[in-house]
């Protein structure tokens, strides 16, 4: 694992009551989720995968468990209302042309990101790209309570849906960016992704009970923050919680980050939008 | 706060007469506690919802006095009877004088 | 605001040099100010009234309690180790169903949360239960 010693003891420290991923099943209105299954081959260093929602309290998993109780939900909502409100210079809004409404996007969040015409398109991107050309729209602020709405909106089509991100092909030089950025060290304390995800989930990081950080329930509702937090934002608090200067969200940094980061999360099912710490 | 505030209520569609409903309700709002203080230095004044009732044709089911400690997004869960059909009536009384309303209807049989 | 770990000391060192000052953990007998204001200073009983809350919350900003008095007039719940020690009062009108109310609260740090129920009888009752809040490595 290659640790620092302080650093070694900063993770063990109290491993007395550290406790791994719990059996609980995750269950929303009398459908099941998997929580658990075995890790994609591309996951060298884990042999099982586990959402985030298994490493969190009782109380912090009842949230996610009934959609009224889930205060995301709310924000699902506006994102509804924003979906059919006119914005822009066309006089258009989403609806205008997704006539079969939201749900036209079952399945989209599942395999996103993804790559089209050589460029990798994050939910986003995608988003913002028919803002602006289609309805001549300002483009929304990438981490706003909008945009995350409207991201949340999207991602629940694909609900239960296991992730399917294509990692070869066109994607691939973008997958190995990701992993690449996954393994590195950043920051004072020189700490990667891996070296609390990968080597240490399960383990407490002070008060926190680390997780894989897989991403297949963002945006997610964060009882720190109280709002929908964007997958971004959650890569940014990451690398800045190790003393480094962060990529910016939007940057195609965290976008191949994304996309291997998601990688790492298939055959687990969506849970946008889930609730978290 | 007027902008971006969005009630959700969850009450049974139908019930029978002298039931007991379980209701939920959740609306969106920061609940600025006037504890804290911007990057300045200086004290972001309070904003808060402080009071939430929720009635049933004319008659009281509860009435909470909500102070600064009350979670952002602040979220309610009671019970009520129904003697007979008719509508709950829900509001918000928010610091700024506004007031969010949200009615539903139940069927009792 | 973004508390920085830097004001975070700046503030737990206001607060020590505080309590030093008085001798009293200044937040509690807020609460019991404002609990003897509520009661006017009436014998609280207990058994009647309960309160459930986590034992660790994982986040204070987001508490989930419930509180249940069969036979109250009203509820009102206190924090001792917030800044305003006061959370909520619950009345409940002639067709609430039970005497009890969940909700979710905010907690400053490790305390007491407290729920005092008015009975119909006019008397009152008293419950506690502690609460851990955890700081976080990154979470917190």
């Amino acid at each position: 694992m290659n640790l620092k010693p302080w650093m070694a003891a900063a993770f063990v420290g109290m491993a007395g009551v550290a406790i791994a991923q719990d059996d609980s099943t995750l269950s929303i209105d009398g459908e099941d989720f998997v929580t658990e299954t075995a890790a994609p081959a591309h996951v060298e260093n884990l042999s099982t995968i586990y959402s985030g929602w298994r490493f969190r309290t009782p109380e912090t998993q009842a949230l996610q468990e009934d959609d009224f109780d889930n205060p995301a939900m709310i924000f699902v909502d506006q994102g509804m209302d924003l979906f059919n409100a006119v914005d822009g210079a066309e006089g258009k809004s989403c609806a205008s042309c997704h006539k079969g409404g939201p749900e036209e996007f079952v399945g989209l969040h599942a395999t996103m990101p993804k790559v089209v015409d050589g460029k990798l398109i994050v939910m986003e991107d995608l988003i913002n790209t028919h803002r602006v050309e289609v309805m001549g729209a300002e483009p929304w602020k990438w981490s706003g309570a909008d945009m995350q709405a409207m991201v949340a909106l999207i991602g629940l089509q694909s609900r239960g849906m296991p992730m399917e991100v294509a990692i070869d092909g066109e994607a691939a030089p973008f997958w190995e960016k990701g992993k690449e950025i996954y393994y590195t060290r950043y920051g004072q304390l020189e700490l990667s992704c891996s070296n609390c995800h990968e080597d240490n989930y399960g383990n407490m990081i002070r008060a926190d009970h680390l997780s894989q950080g897989m991403i297949n329930g963002f945006p997610t509702y964060r009882l720190k923050q109280a709002k929908l937090i964007s997958r971004h934002n959650r890569f940014r608090g990451c690398i800045r919680d190790t003393r480094a200067e962060t990529f910016a969200e939007g940057s195609d940094e965290f976008k191949a980050l994304e996309l291997y980061v998601a990688s790492r999360a298939n055959g687990l099912d969506v849970e946008t939008p889930a609730v978290r710490q | 706060m007027a902008s971006g505030v969005k009630p959700r209520v969850k009450v049974p569609k139908t019930a029978s007469a002298g039931d007991t409903v379980t209701i939920k309700t959740l609306i969106s709002h920061k609940m600025e506690s006037g504890q804290r203080k911007d990057d300045d230095g200086n004290i972001i004044p309070r904003s808060i919802i402080n009071r939430f009732t929720a009635d049933f044709n004319g008659q009281n089911v509860i009435d909470v006095t909500l102070e600064p400690a009350i979670s952002t997004n602040p979220y309610f869960q009671f019970e009520a009877i129904v003697p007979e059909s008719g509508e709950f009536q829900f509001t918000w009384y928010d610091d700024d004088g506004d007031v969010y309303e949200e009615t539903k209807k139940i069927e009792v049989s | 605001m973004e508390l920085t770990r830097r004001k975070l000391l700046a503030l737990g060192s206001g607060a020590m040099a505080l309590s030093s000052l008085t001798g009293l953990p200044a937040f509690a007998s807020m609460m019991d100010d404002a609990i003897a204001k509520l009661t006017g200073g009436a014998d609280l009983g207990e058994g009647a009234v309960t309160i459930t809350a986590p034992e660790i919350a994982e986040n204070g900003n987001t508490v989930p309690i419930e509180v249940s008095a069969p036979g109250a007039v009203a509820i009102t719940v206190y924090a001792d180790g917030n800044p305003v020690p006061n959370v909520a009062t619950f009345k409940f009108g002639p067709l609430a169903a039970s005497r009890s109310a969940s909700t979710r609260i905010r907690l400053a740090t490790t305390q007491n949360v407290v729920a005092i129920a008015q009975m119909e009888d006019g008397s009152f009752q008293k419950a506690s239960a502690n609460v851990k809040v955890t700081i976080g490595g990154c979470g917190g």
